[in-house]
């Protein structure tokens, strides 16, 4: 490294910097616009009437006295919309699948408690909602199979008659000879896992406003989406409107988490509602729909068997696991997303030769599945770090020793997994012994068996996992989807006045983007941080965008960021040098101060953008450039991010509540773009994680109908329910993206589950009981323990 | 069924407004709709997340559980009257500070809370802090972000007399 280097090494960087969020201002004040928040001229409201049947045939609507309540405008069922829309197809190149096609309204059936049967338009919320009560739907209710278990049976009632079968999806993952394997195993132990089924719980309901103008003949949705390209793309074809006739906008948007990532038929309806009506059109979902129609989270049913040798190593995995994916296939995902994932997941980030995994995604009738924090692997890291302490435990080894030895090392990456996910490089070892460094493990112990001694009930849990972030072109986030993942695009333009506009297709909704992405800049520009205006979330930013999600915006949106400052400032400079009359090797930027290591000349960047667009020949026709670029960034294989989580809980043996005392994660995220918004995303994603540990749980009945409809049924965490969480950042060897970034803020999710699974089971071993269904609720403790009551010791005893 | 509407006349964050409403009229949606302050946010209307919490004469309410009409001749204070983007009130600041909002939905309703608890609670332990916010649902940060900053403000604040 040469001396310039170093000097360049030397200056102030904002990446890695607790920088203050630019987004907060606005959100603080009580200004920021969210959907709802937004009131155009003539808007019109629409509410839903929904199915409260789980399967039946729609067999007529009688609106009644509806159209006498003031107000109201239209009232419209799928019949109406026929030549309104074309259906969303979720397609795949998954053989065996079948695309269960998307309307805004139920055609002919129903399939879920739930599902939008009926729109009224009305000029207020309220009258809408009061004629939604005048309004009779004859239904024939038609046999269902409510558990996935009965649903995947040969002779199980169809949802689609037309897919055939209640299987749409079906994919197995093989390596070597999973059974010699057990064969050969001294040790082997099995489960049956079921993360039940959840919810995303973003506080901002689902928001939708579709505006027409009659002037351009065009639309734009305003979505509480994370998606807004996918959504434009997909719409594009419903409404057949071209992309320049067609705008989808995610303004400030109230977190997500996978929720919000799926196109919904509310936003079909919406935007074909405002382009009849040629008025805008706002539905905003209650909490009820929220719980009952937003998509929802993994229910898989795990059979899972490790085989392990007499000295601790892994040797094999076999799986069974039927997903349960609710009524519909999502768009883009498709059903495939939450289930395949599980099994591509499940051998973890451990060495191991043979695996067979297998699974069945079955329809049934239940709002859909979609992506939610985590998708998959919180699931298949519950199953796969239950099995590694169960073989711990049986073997009579520490359950860190076990993991240490089977985890893969540094000189083994990359390493194929027995699924064939490449892990690049990460501190898979460094991260495990982070964790024990942070809690001090063996002093942990102590502090358990001696309050063990004393009659509590305590135990400590671990669970060592990767994911894949910051996806690339060479595989698609959803198996077979035939959507592109794999890029995302920055364009960079400096105006006339030196500000700095930012654009980018990815959604923020709550990670801080404009000021990470920005931080990004700043470094590699050589710009000020408020010269900088970060724009997302607007499909008519950049061609094309896939939005936010699957921890991909910190790598691909920085990556873009990165090579489009890059050609930018090479302009700059170029400019300057003729300006300035100096070699452009010898100069740079910073702060937004062109300086030469020859001279004592210096221009701002503001001046350099005069001379290049206002004054007219201060640089000469043919050397003059527009301050401007647009790179797309594509990081092909994607890199994976890594993590231990550490959890002590103590479990009441009077209310057999749950309570967490500590909690350390650490994690292997690449270079730290801001400190402060790192620990939020791991603080936010575990707190997550241990409510579908502890608390979370969507219910179905056997009559197909949704328990859990309030937030006082379907219970997130609150402040008491979460301690302070120990965050260990190891940065080690940086992966090959640009910038060096992982994508981290789904890991909580994914570690939390199997970590707090881990420490009940120890804090209940003396009573023989292990955690295989999550959320482990006092109720669940305690028809475990109604179970293990042995007759036979009742006689005796 | 619409009804008859009653005239309402409320002070919010110091200006008294009149206004005719429906008497169904929720107090969130007055507040929202017919006043245009949207920072007061709307999580579940039935009364569990506290994203709707204003205040009414000084104490903390779920405007999502009340009727406009129930506010007459109240004064309420919400998000809007703490600060400015450009002058930020000190429980936003601090806020801002301590990374205690990530999508902000939850924000204005937990600000306000906070400005009650400030008020009337000892918020001496981290317990006490967290028993405190408890009332109010935030799916992005995890609180821990939330209880250091409200710890802070208590700090500042000293002890209640």
């Amino acid at each position: 490294m040469s001396l310039r280097d170093h000097s360049v090494e030397l200056r102030p960087k904002l990446v890695g910097k607790r920088v203050k969020r630019t987004e907060d201002p606005r959100l603080l004040a009580g200004v920021g616009q969210y959907v709802d928040d937004m009131a155009p001229a003539g808007m019109v409201h629409v509410a839903l009437r929904r199915s409260d049947q789980p399967h039946a045939r729609i067999l007529g609507i009688d609106v009644g006295e509806a159209f006498s309540v003031p107000g109201v405008i239209a009232i419209y069922d799928a019949t109406d919309l026929e030549s309104e829309v074309r259906p969303a197809i979720p397609t795949s190149r998954m053989p065996d699948y079948y695309a269960t096609p998307i309307w805004p309204l139920a055609r002919g059936k129903v399939r879920y408690v739930g599902e939008p049967v009926v729109a009224v338009v009305a000029e207020s919320r309220y009258a809408a909602e009061d004629a939604l009560e005048h309004i009779t739907i004859d239904y024939e209710p038609l046999p269902f199979a409510i558990r996935q278990v009965d649903a995947v049976k040969d002779d199980a009632p169809l949802l689609h008659e037309e897919a055939g079968t209640n299987t749409i999806i079906r994919r197995e993952f093989k390596r070597g000879d999973v059974d010699a394997a057990f064969e050969s195993a001294a040790v082997t132990v099995r489960g049956r896992f079921r993360m039940t089924r959840k919810t995303a719980v973003a506080m901002e309901n689902r928001s939708y406003l579709a505006e027409w103008d009659p002037r351009k003949q065009a639309l734009t949705l305003y979505t509480s989406s994370n998606i807004p390209g996918v959504i434009r793309d997909v719409l594009s074809g419903c409404l057949d409107l071209p992309g320049t006739r067609l705008r989808v906008v995610a303004p400030d948007v109230g977190g997500s988490f996978g929720g919000k990532g799926s196109l919904y038929g509310e936003e079909i309806l919406v935007c074909a509602l405002a382009r009849k009506l040629r008025c805008p059109v706002k539905f905003i979902s209650d909490r009820l729909e929220d719980l009952s129609a937003t998509s929802q989270a993994f229910d898989e049913l795990i059979e899972a068997e490790l085989a392990v040798t007499q000295d601790g190593l892994l040797i094999g995995l076999r799986a069974d696991v039927i997903g349960d994916v609710g009524a519909y296939s999502i768009y883009p995902w498709t059903a495939a997303l939450e289930t395949v994932q599980v099994v591509s997941f499940l051998p973890g980030p451990y060495r191991m030769e043979h695996y067979r995994g297998r699974i069945r995604g079955v329809l049934t009738p239940k709002p859909p599945t979609g992506p939610y924090r985590g998708v998959g692997r919180p699931s298949s890291t519950f199953a796969m770090e239950r099995l590694i302490e169960m073989a711990a435990r049986k073997l009579g080894m520490d359950p860190v020793a076990f993991r240490r030895k089977n985890l893969v090392n540094a000189d083994e990456f990359p390493y194929r997994t027995a699924s064939g996910i490449i892990w690049d490089k990460s501190a898979f070892q460094e991260c495990l012994a982070g964790a024990c460094a942070h809690a001090d493990y063996p002093n942990l112990l102590i502090e358990r068996d001696e309050a063990r001694r004393q009659g509590r009930w305590i135990g400590i849990g671990l669970a060592s996992y990767a994911e894949l972030t910051g996806i690339g072109s060479r595989i698609s986030v959803a198996p077979g989807m035939p959507i592109n993942t794999g890029t995302e695009t920055s364009k960079i333009e400096i105006d006339a006045t030196g500000a700095i506009t930012a654009a980018f297709g990815i959604a923020s909704h709550g990670q801080g983007l404009e000021t990470t992405l920005a931080q990004v800049i700043v470094d590699e520009l050589g710009c000020r941080l408020e010269d900088i205006e970060v724009k997302h979330g607007d499909s008519a930013l950049v061609p094309m965008s896939s939005g936010t999600y699957a921890s991909r915006s910190a790598v691909l949106g920085g990556g873009a960021a990165t090579l489009a400052a890059r050609v930018v400032k090479a302009k700059v400079l170029r400019a300057a040098a003729y300006l300035m009359e100096q070699d452009v090797d010898d100069l740079d930027m910073h702060d937004g101060i062109v300086t030469s290591k020859s001279s004592n000349r210096t221009m701002t960047l503001g001046e350099v953008a005069s001379a290049v667009y206002s004054q007219m020949g201060r640089i000469p026709r043919d050397r003059r450039e527009d301050l401007a670029a647009s790179e797309t960034y594509d990081p092909y294989l994607g890199t994976a991010c890594s993590s231990t989580h550490l959890a002590m809980v103590e479990v009441d043996p009077e209310t057999y509540g749950v309570k967490v005392l500590r909690y350390v994660v650490a994690e292997d995220c690449g270079k730290i773009i801001n400190p402060m918004i790192v620990d939020g995303q791991v603080q936010g994603a575990v707190a997550q994680g241990i409510g579908a540990a502890l608390l979370e749980e969507v219910v179905h009945d056997d009559q197909g109908q949704a328990v859990a409809a309030s937030l006082a049924d379907y219970l997130v965490p609150v402040a008491s329910n979460i301690p302070d969480i120990g965050i260990v950042h190891i940065e080690a060897d940086l992966p090959d993206t640009v910038g060096g970034f992982r994508g981290m803020g789904e890991g909580g999710t994914i570690g939390a589950p199997a970590a707090i699974a881990n420490a009940v089971s120890d804090a209940l071993s003396h009573l023989g009981l292990s955690v295989e269904t999550l959320p482990i609720t006092p109720e669940r403790i305690f028809r475990m323990l109604q179970a293990r009551v042995d007759p036979a010791d009742a006689v005796t005893g | 069924m619409p009804e008859k509407k009653i005239t309402l006349s409320v002070s919010v964050n110091g200006v008294v407004h009149t206004a005719t409403v429906e008497p169904r009229m929720l107090l969130s949606d007055f507040l929202r709709h017919a006043l245009g302050l949207t920072g007061t946010h709307v999580g579940c209307e039935h009364g569990v997340c506290g994203a709707c919490t204003v205040l009414l004469d000084g104490r903390s309410a779920r405007s999502c559980l009340m009727l406009a009409v129930q506010a007459e001749g109240a004064e309420i204070e919400t998000v809007e009257g703490q600060g400015s983007v450009d002058r930020l009130g000190r429980i936003q600041e601090a806020f801002r500070q301590h990374h205690a909002l990530q999508c902000g939905f939850c924000t204005p309703g937990f600000i306000m809370a906070i400005t009650d608890m400030l008020r009337h609670h000892p918020l001496e332990t981290d317990d006490q802090i967290r028993e405190a916010l408890s009332g109010n649902i935030c799916r992005c940060t995890g609180y821990e972000h939330i209880v250091n900053a409200v710890r802070e403000l208590a700090k500042e604040r000293g002890p209640l007399t």
